[in-house]
């Protein structure tokens, strides 16, 4: 495959991607092709594809739809919570209009508690899944993964195939090791892209339904960033490399990613949701097992949910290494406890364990917050 | 040679020329409406023909056109701070509108810091909201509270704050101690965030409640940590920018 559009072109077509599917997601519900809806990286994407439905994340990410959910839901909840279920309310989403079912976690409190209230007025589904990674939780995600099929399988009237799910498993196994080959070129000093460029493709990635031609397509990207980057490696100067983590981050919440960069920095590497975090592990497709790799796959994400969460500091020890950076800075939602409470142990494992300056950052879907997060971050750099 | 530093604050917007030893001299205006306006004003006060450097900083520091440089208030703070005590290891800054705290390594560089969010709690308009209400000039602030015996203010808001004082003095109680009330709940609440960064040596405090010493005093004694200050503490900022301007001319 190869590509034709000049790559700003293609960051501003990833970009928008969210509202430029909605017409796709459209015409695929004429075929009547089936939607599932999903909040988080825990849902185990394999299993609704292998009945040829489409995945895709529910619309999160903005502060217009707040009021609305405020109604229902007390102030200080985490906006990505209130944000999604006003979306869910208001209709203002079209792929919540779209999703024939809508598929949630026992994940944070705020979030499970919401679904209660969103299964008045849409069909949901909440899959139970543990709070630790032990054997014993391992063995019950496994049940709620087949569960999940199952539940499928009755709504839909249908059958879900051990032989499509071992497929859709390498599929999405080629679109992670995709996206992977494609972020890893951040590694390079200086940057061959921007990390707001780098994170348009990540986010808008997730919006893209053909994930057979999705991994092509990403691989092609890469192929092409890394050959303007051998023509001209200094397109970017060099500046200090910023790890980014914590919360997932999309749409309102890019205003970090621009304030950083604005202000000398560069963002390298993204361990949050739509990041290193949903890309770095694959599913074991060996496993004779296939539900249990599925499982252990998607339980194994490190999010600040986990307790003990000692993969999210796994994680972030070897991207910390590999993308050579200067500091980490942490994005937290307001009133997200799991990842507030947990800034404090990242903060000591890069302070102490990396020798690295760590700064948190507490924002919401707000504009109130630009000049004082500049500030914050032009500070930070200056410290570097 | 001369640099010039100017501090553009939400309040106040500060200036200071720095001949390479001493400042000498300094300047303070309150921020207009216009604050683009009132830092372009003061640079004109003070700037001549031997300034070589100028160095903006604030919160209104991108307003400057003949800035060569904007710093952040952080990394200037820290520098002034430093340069007005080279014995401290920490800044804490109570702002117009936020409230700082910043710790230095042995160099006398910023190795952390953080800033409050958000809100007016904790800053220097808080004080002013509250002396508003009690009808009294914050200037005559530590003769005002001398001898008197502090209220429990518990609001965190603002606006919350302000009804609680009000029905105080409905009660009719005696306003010194609401004053002092507001002060210890302000330093006590400035010294909880200020311990977030383990501060261990010395601390300047800087900004404009930095003039009173009942500010610095019930610091000091919420955080057990010996609390420095200057005559030119209000500046800290506009000096910070005006050395950090002096040493990119002598590199």
């Amino acid at each position: 495959m190869e590509i034709k559009k000049e790559l700003p072109e293609i960051f501003e077509e990833f970009g928008d991607m969210r509202k430029k599917s909605f017409m796709q997601a459209y015409e695929l519900k004429q075929k009547n092709i089936p939607f599932i809806g999903t909040f988080c990286t825990y849902f185990p994407q394999e299993i609704a594809m292998a009945m040829g439905a489409c995945v895709v994340g529910l619309c999160s990410t903005s502060d217009e739809t707040i009021p609305e959910a405020e109604k229902d839901l007390p102030r200080n909840l985490c906006p990505l919570i209130k944000s999604s279920y006003g979306f869910a309310k208001t209709d203002k989403c079209p792929y919540f209009y779209f999703s024939d079912l809508i598929v949630g976690e026992t994940t944070c409190d705020g979030k499970k508690k919401m679904y209660e209230y969103l299964g008045e007025f849409k069909s949901v589904y909440t899959m139970e899944l543990p709070n630790t990674q032990s054997p014993i939780a391992l063995e019950l995600w496994k049940k709620e993964v087949i569960k999940l099929k199952e539940k499928l399988e009755s709504q839909f009237e249908t059958t879900i195939t051990e032989e499509e799910v071992r497929k859709q498993v390498k599929i999405m196994n080629k679109v992670r090791r995709a996206l992977k080959e494609f972020y890893s070129l951040a590694k390079s000093e200086p940057v061959p892209m921007l990390g707001q460029d780098l994170f348009k493709i990540l986010y808008g990635s997730t919006y893209k339904f053909n994930k057979e031609s999705l991994s092509e397509e990403i691989h092609a990207l890469a192929q092409k960033i890394r050959e303007e980057y051998q023509e001209n490696p200094n397109k970017y100067p060099k500046a200090p490399r910023i790890l980014m983590t914590g919360c997932p981050i999309g749409g309102a919440s890019e205003k970090c990613i621009t304030a950083i960069e604005n202000n000398g920095g560069h963002v390298v590497c993204f361990e949050n949701c739509s990041g290193a975090k949903a890309c770095d592990r694959e599913v074991d497709e060996n496993n004779p097992d296939i539900y249990a790799a599925i499982a252990e796959r998607y339980l194994s994400i490190g999010c600040s949910v986990m307790t003990p969460n000692s993969n999210r500091l796994e994680l972030l020890d070897r991207l910390i290494d590999e993308y050579k950076v200067d500091a980490v800075v942490e994005i937290t939602l307001q009133a997200c406890h799991t990842y507030n409470v947990e800034s404090l142990s990242i903060k000591r494992f890069v302070n102490e364990k990396k020798g690295l300056p760590y700064m948190a950052v507490e924002t919401d879907y707000s504009t109130a917050d630009i000049g004082q997060l500049n500030t914050r971050m032009a500070a930070f750099i200056e410290m570097l | 040679m001369l640099t010039l530093g100017i501090d553009s604050g939400s309040t106040t917007t500060k200036a200071v020329l720095f001949d390479g030893k001493e400042i000498v001299q300094t300047q303070i205006l309150p921020t207009s409406a216009n604050p683009k306006e009132s830092i372009t004003h003061l640079y004109h006060l003070l700037y001549n023909d031997d300034v070589a450097y100028t160095v903006s900083t604030g919160y209104g520091r991108s307003l400057l056109d003949q800035a060569d440089k904007q710093i952040t208030e952080i990394t200037c703070h820290a520098r002034g701070a430093a340069f007005l005590n080279p014995d401290i290891r920490a800044v804490i800054d109570i702002g117009g509108q936020d409230c700082k705290a910043i710790l230095l390594d042995n160099g006398l560089n910023v190795v952390d810091f953080i800033m409050n969010d958000k809100c007016a709690a904790g800053t220097g308009r808080f004080i002013e909201v509250m002396m508003r209400i009690l009808e009294e000039d914050i200037k005559n602030i530590d003769l005002f509270v001398q001898g008197h015996h502090p209220v429990n203010i518990t609001s965190m808001c603002t606006v919350f704050a302000e009804s609680e004082i009000v029905s105080l003095l409905a009660k009719g109680v005696d306003k010194g101690d609401i004053a002092l009330g507001i002060i210890n709940s302000i330093c006590r609440r400035t010294s909880f965030f200020a311990q977030k960064l383990h501060l261990s040596g010395d601390i300047f405090f800087s900004g404009g409640l930095a003039q009173f010493e009942i500010f610095r005093s019930s610091l000091e004694e919420y955080l057990k940590i010996p609390i420095y200050t200057s005559p030119l503490s209000q500046y800290a900022g506009a000096i910070g920018a005006a050395v950090i301007g002096y040493n990119k001319v002598n590199r």
